[in-house]
């Protein structure tokens, strides 16, 4: 087997986008392993509309959206393989990986671009109690059922979580025929995209239910009731109870960036995201190994997906050129409500003429300001009429003010959230 | 008319089942669901108990010494997963060592071998993430860990593959003496033997009670509750670790499984249904304050799952094994440790009732089996040749635990074999992995249908009503 | 003179809007912070519209179903019948991406199209 330069974990929009931009940055040799039957990831699945405002002032469909990202591979020629399960990724870069028609083999590339994508977060992380029947679904299984295979997993149905995934399927299972009583919510506030609130429940009348969780499932073989209850400081008010008669449970409750390779290879890993600690450049702790999109922080649009994988392709490309960067690097910390960031520090020696920093805040903030500091320097300010945990915030970082800073002898960048 | 009759596969029937190959008989296992293990025997502690608990001079003391000694030559000839990791039940309280002692005494009186009580110093070498209060462990170097899905199909496919029968989804409902033996009678018609081995786990009491309501038994659901952690977990115990109940009370376990992951339970809530293995609220609760008395910083959030399961309890704590009319044998109140002393419970039965039917060597039995192949544990240039042979080995279809289509395959032609996911599950370990089916459900779904020739909406996920499928979209319009 | 009450869309704030119509006429729209908070209401109050995204059965084809949506937007009230006119379609594999799989649907003059190729089975 050829052995590529650049091997690309996953062929969703992340892997994609990395792989275009790598190879328009002039590399040869690359190589993208899809574990599906197609290329395109989870937006095959995500038949709705929504995708693409920022990419291509369009409103696209899922797939739609995966199109011209597939279509402009093909066009570049880049290769790829598919129904190829990468089993592991060593800390050399080696890549042991495995198909029907080529077995169990081997790469060594020079780079390595991280695109797995993310997964959700199951009943039993949730320790929810009662009874495990079948009609309990992750939103995304029920998703696959309904958008792929045309079946309906489900009649009566109630919603646990309002993340976006919740939402569009309260909509889908709506339209194709299926009541949903309801969505409850354990937090004060919806994870979701507001226009999905509207068009996914208003529209149809689907109450939604904050600080609600399920406390109970009943049925021996299939899901036949719920029991929902109000939530005060974390635990369910007893009195509170309904029950639903319903023989679904969907759980659309949180999304967990797939780092089962990293951690093998012993990439830095975040203790807030779940993602490899990346600098400014998408590299994470190890050398030559990139990573973007959903495996690194979950995002909620798919267009800042394919930016950020667009950078790490070219940032890998770039490493293939010259080489690891030995700069001295500013970590960057999150304070005041800020819960993360990425990249998590900074060479401002690579900053070249900004750094994209993206993040999330832990609640739900009005009239706020968020700004970013190096040592005592601002370098960016920015008002905030509101922020919110579901909604990502991205901020461009001036490379030449890093410097500046740098050269002042800040020692580290602080992001935070201000009065006014 | 049949020989035997045994009601119920879970590990007890299936280890009387395939004991009772060993003799010329015509066997047949009526089980009420749709596949072997699939009641108390699929959700307990995983673990083979070195058999110092049970009090000396019991059935239950006898038989688990028994069993436990058995396991190891029994886990290489059925190929399932055992492993002898040792068990620890840990004093927190100086207090308490005279209970410790008494578990040392009752240990060695029913012939536990390697019994020793080890000290602070050394009990955290062995066990660093023992907790602060621990001042001394009796250590068992015989306890150890199995898969009870694996012991229990491997039991029984060995037992096919000696001629036994086994029918599902057959409910006894009622048990008739007739001339020369007996009438068991199902929802799908009777059937008559001339022996009966009542396996019936929770409802083994109403079995028994059918022929000898003079001398009832009562068998009293115990639930216990558990939470399964992530690989990721799996090294936070080397050994199985019991908390000594004393002054702080009756605490869990925490132990690895064979399989990597760490188990944590189980709590003990005697219910009315039988049925009823729901988790609640408040035995979740309890698993999270219990589970970190003996054990430190066990990272609960790793949580992949959690489930409860039902001990088949008697008041009176002791096995009832024995032929309590003629021709018909209980195997009854086989609750812990009835996983280790499954092998001997197996061989006492099959002999009271080779005696009591005075049934002949069968020449032919053949003792070994084979596990599903799990391409894992090849050697990279063996595995490669095994795809080349059969390229489903090279399809990942679950990528929490790496299982491929070739085994998940292999579950399904087996006999009996795996006809709902969560016999699939159970075989493979498709779907118990991180994202609890997440992903490959929606795969493994395909491949049983395509396998047993049905339409993908009558997959279930445990036999019965238990559909993933409701209907087609649109088909309320 | 007749009240509405809406949550704005265009961003993350979420704006609670009171629209005011008299007749069916919008004259007045309170509670937006912005122009883009007026326009929508507007819109949502006089002729809401939305895309309708579903599936139709594919025959033939590697894959059982394939995703279709409304070229343009279709009158809210009308996303059911649209749904329901799919109920009888089914597509002839293969499907390319953009196809008509029913033309003015429902009576809205929005043709489905399909958003996905869907190849023909057995074949790549």
């Amino acid at each position: 087997m050829d052995q590529p330069q650049l091997v690309i974990i996953g062929g969703g929009p992340a892997g994609l986008a990395a792989a275009i931009a790598a190879r328009e940055a002039g590399v040869q040799d690359l190589l993208v392993l899809e574990r599906d039957a197609e290329l395109g990831g989870i937006l095959n699945q995500c038949i709705h509309n929504g995708f693409g405002l920022h990419t291509f002032q369009q409103e696209l469909t899922g797939p739609e959206y995966a199109a011209r990202f597939i279509d402009r591979a093909k066009a570049l020629g880049i290769p790829y393989k598919l129904n190829t399960m990468v089993l592991d990724l060593a800390a050399d870069k080696t890549v042991t990986a495995m198909n029907r028609t080529d077995g169990l083999f081997q790469l060594h590339p020079q780079a390595v671009v991280l695109a797995m994508g993310c997964r959700e977060r199951p009943r039993g992380a949730l320790n929810i109690p009662g009874t495990r029947p079948a009609g309990i679904f992750t939103a995304g299984t029920a998703q696959r059922l309904v958008n792929i295979e045309g079946y309906l997993p489900g009649r009566r149905v109630v919603i646990l979580g309002s993340g976006d995934i919740g939402l569009i399927m309260a909509r889908r299972m709506t339209l194709e025929g299926a009541k949903v009583l309801c969505v409850a919510e354990l937090m004060p506030y919806s994870g979701g995209l507001k226009r999905n609130i509207v068009q996914c429940l208003d529209d149809f009348g689907i109450p939604l239910k904050l600080s609600h969780t399920v406390v109970d499932i009943q049925g021996t073989r299939r899901v036949e009731g719920v029991t929902i209850a109000r939530v005060e400081d974390g635990r369910p008010v007893p009195g509170s109870e309904e029950h639903y008669a319903c023989d679904t449970l969907l759980l659309s409750c949180g999304l967990l960036p797939e780092n089962e390779l990293s951690r093998a290879a012993g990439v830095a890993l975040g203790p807030v995201t779940g993602g490899p600690l990346v600098n400014e450049s998408l590299e994470t702790s190890l050398p030559g190994v990139f990573a973007a999109g959903n495996v690194l922080h979950v995002h909620d649009l798919v267009d800042y997906v394919s930016e950020e994988a667009a950078a790490a392709g070219a940032h890998a490309a770039a490493y293939l050129r010259t080489g690891a960067q030995d700069a001295p690097a500013l970590p960057v910390r999150a304070e005041n409500g800020v819960r993360y960031t990425v990249p998590a520090a900074v060479r401002p020696a690579c900053a070249g003429d900004a750094v994209t920093l993206r993040f999330r805040v832990g609640g739900v903030y009005r009239n706020k300001t968020v700004a970013v500091y190096a040592g005592d320097a601002c370098l960016v300010r920015r008002k905030r009429p509101v922020l919110a945990p579901g909604e990502m915030e991205t901020l461009r970082l001036p490379g030449e003010k890093l410097r500046a800073a740098a050269r002042a002898g800040a020692a580290d960048i602080t992001v935070t959230l201000e009065e006014g | 008319m049949l020989d035997v009759i045994i009601i119920g596969a879970g590990v007890s029937g299936c280890a009387c089942a395939r004991e009772l190959a060993r003799r010329k008989a015509s066997i047949l296992v009526l089980e009420k669901e749709e596949d072997v293990c699939c009641g108390t025997s699929k959700a307990n502690s995983a673990i083979v108990h070195a058999g110092y608990d049970a009090p000396h001079g019991s059935l239950m003391a006898r038989l688990n010494v028994q069993g436990s000694r058995m396991m190891p030559a029994l886990a290489k000839e059925l190929d399932f997963a055992y492993r002898r990791c040792g068990s620890l039940v840990v004093c927190l309280d100086e207090a308490d060592r005279p209970a410790l002692q008494a578990l040392y005494q009752n240990g060695v009186a029913n012939g536990v071998e390697g019994l020793r009580i080890v000290e602070r110093a050394e009990l955290q070498a062995m066990e660093p993430n023992v907790a602060d209060e621990a001042v001394a462990a009796l250590w068992a170097p015989t306890g150890a860990i199995v898969c009870p899905f694996g012991l229990t199909f491997a039991l029984a496919e060995n037992a096919a593959a000696n001629g036994v029968r086994f029918q599902f989804d057959t409910a006894v409902t009622g048990v008739a003496a007739i001339d020369g033996g007996w009438r068991v009678q199902t929802a799908a018609g009777a059937y008559e033997a001339r022996c009966v081995v009542n396996a019936a786990g929770v409802y083994a009491d109403t079995v028994h009670n059918w022929v000898r309501g003079d001398d009832p038994l009562t068998i009293v659901p115990r639930r216990g509750e558990y939470f399964l952690l992530d690989h990721a977990a799996g090294d936070h115990v080397r050994h199985t670790v019991f908390q000594l109940p004393g002054r702080l009370g009756k605490g869990v376990l925490v132990t690895p499984t064979v399989h990597g992951n760490l188990l944590v339970g189980p709590t003990a809530q005697d219910i009315g249904g039988k049925d009823d293995t729901a988790t609640t609220a408040a035995g979740l609760d309890e698993l999270r304050a219990k589970a970190g008395l003996a054990v430190k910083d066990i990272p609960l959030r790793q949580t992949i799952t959690s489930f409860a399961g039902l001990r088949a309890h008697e008041p009176r704590h002791e096995f009832f094994i024995g032929e309590i009319a003629p021709g018909f044998v209980d195997c009854a109140a086989i609750e812990s440790p009835g996983l280790s002393s499954a092998p001997a419970i197996g061989v006492m039965v099959a002999d009271i009732v080779a005696r009591s039917l005075a049934l002949p060597e069968n020449p032919a039995f053949t003792p070994t089996r084979k596990g599903i192949l799990d391409p894992k544990t090849l050697p990279p240039a063996e595995r490669a040749a095994l795809i080349r042979q059969n390229p489903a080995y090279g399809q990942i279809v679950c990528r929490c635990e790496s299982v491929t289509e070739g085994e998940i395959v292999d579950a399904i032609r087996r006999t009996p074999g795996a006809r709902s996911l969560d016999g699939v599950k159970r075989r493979t370990r498709a779907g118990m992995g991180r994202c609890q089916a997440g992903f490959c459900s929606p795969r493994v779904m395909e491949i049983l249908a395509r396998e047993l020739g049905v339409p993908l909406a009558a997959v279930t996920k445990a036999g019965g009503d238990s559909h993933i499928i409701t209907g087609v979209n649109k088909d309320v319009y | 003179m007749e009240t509405r009450e809406l949550t704005c869309i265009g961003c993350p704030m979420g704006c609670a809007l009171t629209v005011t119509l008299d007749g069916g006429a919008v004259t007045a729209v309170a509670g937006n912070t912005c122009p883009r908070g007026d326009a929508y209401a507007r819109k949502e109050v006089t002729h809401p519209t939305r895309i309708v995204t579903t599936t139709v059965r594919v025959r033939g084809g590697t894959l059982a179903a394939a995703p279709c949506k409304t070229r343009s937007d279709v009158p809210k009230g009308k996303i059911f019948d649209v749904v329901r006119a799919l109920k009888a379609v089914e597509a002839d594999a293969p499907v390319a991406l953009g196809q008509v799989l029913l033309a003015d649907a429902a009576g809205t003059g929005v043709d489905v199209i399909a958003t996905k190729a869907v190849g023909k089975a057995g074949k790549n």
